[in-house]
């Protein structure tokens, strides 16, 4: 029998960024809240120090800071007519683990989703007719507009303290930022980081083709920086160690140094970890959750009541808690009903490589995980796909994060993978070669979901969850035309040779792609569409709201945090404006 | 066999007392605390790894290769511990065999397929040329080790081509990890490249385009009078958070 717990205004299901935001706005407006965190408690200070952090063989190649595959993995395959396999190591992406979650290890690049993305399937369809889109693209609209989230983007940077240059602010074009962006309502709160000279001899050849070059927005910042919860961040260093890493620096915009020392100190928060939830509880009626039960560290069975549940883990994850609840009816990709799974997408990435003489210095290690420059002239619709047949965009920039020498060494194509050759060719490269990374948009077509697996179960005996995906015929036609966009820009940027390597299936969960897995739980205005309304509320059961790159209906060009961190103020405001003045339904159809 | 392990232990002894000799100069010079023996290869394991290794990262004018830059010592630990014991790896059944973009399927740990694959190399290598892969030729080694890395030849189990990705991929992590792993001997990897390890600051530098950044590289493991010490025991997990 499970102990069961005093039962709380609203449990948070992980304690990461999106649980960390929303926990803080349910403690303000004076709920009890306890927050239930899989892996251990983590801070700056003593876990992510250096020089001890540093250390590539652990946190890259070991993934010491990730999802512990020994106990909760995934499983793969790439068509519903094959035999998915469980993920015995994690590569092509990484979730996080811990207090704090996956932005204890993130890059920081921080972008705001457009207009366009947010409508997608209208705007598609009012600008190039009803047919553009093929039958099996299920691309949909989000339900929310830029300019309704522009607010929560506003309030969400500013948590951060993000460094970049606004390039419109209110319908205002700004020299020096980003000309395709949507009007922000002021400047950001730094300013960008110094430029890498890779992504300076980057604008130099963009600016030359007549592109729009401009500062990554980075939540490494730039300069001291006192939030409105009244943290301080410091000034990132650029010490090369970001991605799969926690920061020693305090430079880098995290749950633990942006909100957890005022969230653990308020009397109203109670932090739990290695607390593993097996699922959300709901009553007879199926239209209540009643709390949820999780296994303690040490195995102890526990069911914590609450009034209201937030699920806010890692996307993948999210979508598996509710089908092992059995909240919302699972997609069936046969007939094309359900909603729980669908529209799995993730991120269409390549790359071009650009080899300088021993002359250039690029000096890969002084990097910091988001402090390049990048054109978004071919992001989302900002150009025109009329005649290209595709849906989509990517951005394309000298956006390289590391010189970390396992991961990098690059060499050109020809050279052996071993032998004198090889080492001959690495020492030449090592030193001398910049990588433009294509990073876009990734459609959802009704062949790709996410549901259960029958077969493989996790350390506590519950299905894994399994991904059946491939990537469509739209994103490597996208990927084909943009790659080949980038190695016009590498050749215009002088170096002795330039390489592109468009993205082509099948895909390879063996090889690091991205952590951008989106949908499952999309969010929406139509019940039939979407898993959670548009302000993140299960539509089924609704005192439940789920909250992650799950709502995502099908992935942009840009890195998705910085859209989520908008969608967690966004969800917050209405559970505490709109939701606890009158629990139930927030939309009625 | 017998005489790779003794050149093994000679060659460790050998370097002990080098380190030994520069101990006045440690501060300017990082050196290796040196292993004089393996923890988990065998002699005969040990007569394949080292020359394997000597072949996949050669020594050349630019600077050691994986043999003298201990890499073997960094496999032999990696083996020995948490990582040979297959920590994080999900080790449920049923095991099937599917595309190789599903990635590794074996129910192997890392220490068993080794241990499998290079029994299986050693009486192949014994039957086929009557001697031990270590007095090949160093053509008919590539070419041993071209066919492994082929696939086609099953180790004991183990299809020869993941044995050899394994071993290729366990090589170039201890060429260029940090030192604390017992391969990358006194940052003889980085040194080649120019990368410089575990420091942490170039916030003057990042805007000084295309410098040419020559400081000595630093190890994590490198205490005050500049020796750098092996982690004894190297899990991902329990470590992670250095308490």
């Amino acid at each position: 029998m499970a102990t069961r717990r005093a039962e709380a205004d609203a449990v948070l299901l992980g304690v990461g960024m999106v649980g960390a935001m929303v926990g803080r706005e349910l403690t303000r407006a004076g709920l009890k809240v306890v927050g239930l965190e899989r892996g251990e408690p983590q801070f700056t200070v003593p876990d992510f120090q250096g020089p001890h952090m540093h250390d590539e063989l652990r946190y890259s190649v070991r993934k010491a800071l990730m999802q512990d595959t020994a106990k909760e993995t995934f499983t793969f395959r790439h068509a519903a007519n094959e035999t998915a396999l469980p993920i015995r190591r994690l590569a092509s992406f990484l979730p996080g683990t811990g207090l704090g979650g996956s932005l204890v290890h993130w890059n920081g690049q921080t972008y705001r989703f457009q207009d366009s993305d947010f409508r997608l399937r209208t705007h598609t369809t009012e600008r190039y007719g009803k047919n553009f889109i093929p039958a099996d693209v299920t691309i949909q609209d989000w339900g929310v507009t830029a300019a309704e989230l522009e607010p929560y983007f506003d309030r969400f940077e500013y948590l951060m303290g993000t460094s970049g240059k606004a390039g419109n602010i209110k319908g205002r074009k700004i020299a020096g930022g980003n000309p395709f962006e949507d009007p922000r309502s002021r400047e950001y709160p730094t300013p960008p980081q110094k430029e890498p000279y890779g992504s300076a001899m980057f604008r130099k050849a963009a600016s030359s083709l007549g592109y729009h070059p401009f500062p990554q927005p980075s939540c490494n910042l730039s300069q001291p920086y006192t939030n409105p919860e009244g943290q301080e961040l410091k000034t990132c260093t650029f010490c090369g160690f970001c991605e799969r890493y926690g920061c020693e620096h305090f430079a880098k915009s995290t749950a633990q140094t942006t909100l957890l020392p005022a969230l653990l100190s308020d009397p109203n928060f109670e932090l739990r970890t290695g607390c593993q939830v097996v699922k959300i509880n709901v009553d007879n009626t199926q239209k209540t959750a009643t709390g949820v039960t999780y296994i303690g560290a040490n195995g102890e069975e526990i069911e914590q009541p609450a009034k209201l549940v937030i699920v806010g883990m890692f996307a993948l994850n999210n979508v598996r808690m509710l089908l092992l609840s059995k909240i919302g009816q699972p997609y069936d990709p046969a007939s094309g009903s359900g909603v729980v799974g669908r529209n799995y997408a993730y991120q269409t990435t390549s790359s071009v490589q650009v080899f300088y003489d021993e002359s250039v210095n690029i000096n890969p290690f002084m990097r910091s995980g988001a402090n390049g420059t990048l054109i978004a002239d071919f992001v989302s619709d900002n150009f025109d796909h009329g005649p290209l047949a595709f849906i989509g965009g990517a951005y394309i920039g000298e956006v390289m994060t590391h010189g970390r020498p396992i991961e990098f060494h690059p060499t050109p194509p020809g050279t052996p993978s071993w032998g004198s050759a090889w080492k001959k060719a690495v020492l030449q490269h090592y030193n001398h070669t910049t990588v433009l990374n294509i990073h876009g948009s990734s459609t959802a077509i009704r062949q790709n979901y996410l549901d259960l697996d029958p077969t493989y179960k996790d350390a506590w005996g519950q299905p894994l969850l399994r991904m059946t995906f491939d990537f469509p015929d739209n994103d490597i036609k996208m990927s084909a035309y943009l790659t080949d966009k980038a190695l016009e820009i590498g050749k215009a940027m002088g170096g002795q040779q330039v390489v592109g390597s468009p993205r082509k299936g099948p895909y390879n969960i063996t090889q690091y792609q991205t952590t951008h897995n989106t949908g499952g739980t999309v969010m929406g205005t139509d019940p039939s569409t979407s898993v959670v309304n548009r302000y993140l509320q299960s539509w089924d059961v609704p005192n439940v709201f789920v909250i992650g790159a799950s709502n995502y209906p099908q992935n942009a060009s840009y890195n998705p945090t910085g859209t989520l961190g908008a969608l967690a103020y966004w969800a917050a405001d209405a559970i505490v404006t709109k939701y606890l003045k009158s629990p139930g339904p927030l939309m009625h159809i | 066999m017998d005489t790779i392990s003794r050149r093994s232990f000679l060659k460790a002894a050998g370097a002990a007392a080098a380190g030994l000799a520069t101990a006045c100069d440690r501060a300017s010079r990082p050196v290796t605390a040196s292993r004089t023996q393996y923890s988990w290869l065998n002699v005969d394991e040990a007569g394949f790894i080292e020359p394997a290794i000597a072949r996949l990262v050669p020594a050349d004018e630019s600077g050691p290769g994986a043999l003298e830059a201990n890499v073997a010592v960094y496999i032999d630990l990696q083996l020995a511990g948490a990582w040979g014991a297959g920590e994080r790896l999900y080790r449920s059944g049923p095991w099937q065999q599917g595309k190789p973009t599903q990635g590794y399927q074996l129910p192997f740990t890392p220490a068993e397929l080794f241990r499998n694959s290079m029994r299986a190399i050693t009486d192949d290598v014994r039957k086929t040329n009557q001697v031990s892969f270590a007095k090949l030729t160093a053509a008919d080694q590539d070419a041993y080790l071209k066919a492994l890395e082929g696939g086609g030849k099953d180790l004991g189990g183990v299809p020869s081509n993941i044995f050899f990705q394994s071993l290729l991929e366990m090589t170039i992590e201890g060429f260029f990890s940090d030192p604390a792993y017992g391969g990358n001997k006194d940052m003889a990897a980085w040194k080649q490249i120019g990368f410089p390890g575990a420091y942490a600051n170039y916030y003057d530098l990042v805007d000084k385009h295309g410098i040419e950044f020559r400081r000595p590289p630093m190890s994590l493991a490198q205490d005050a009078s500049g020796t750098i010490h092996i982690h004894v025991e190297p899990p991902a997990q329990s470590a992670a958070k250095g308490r």
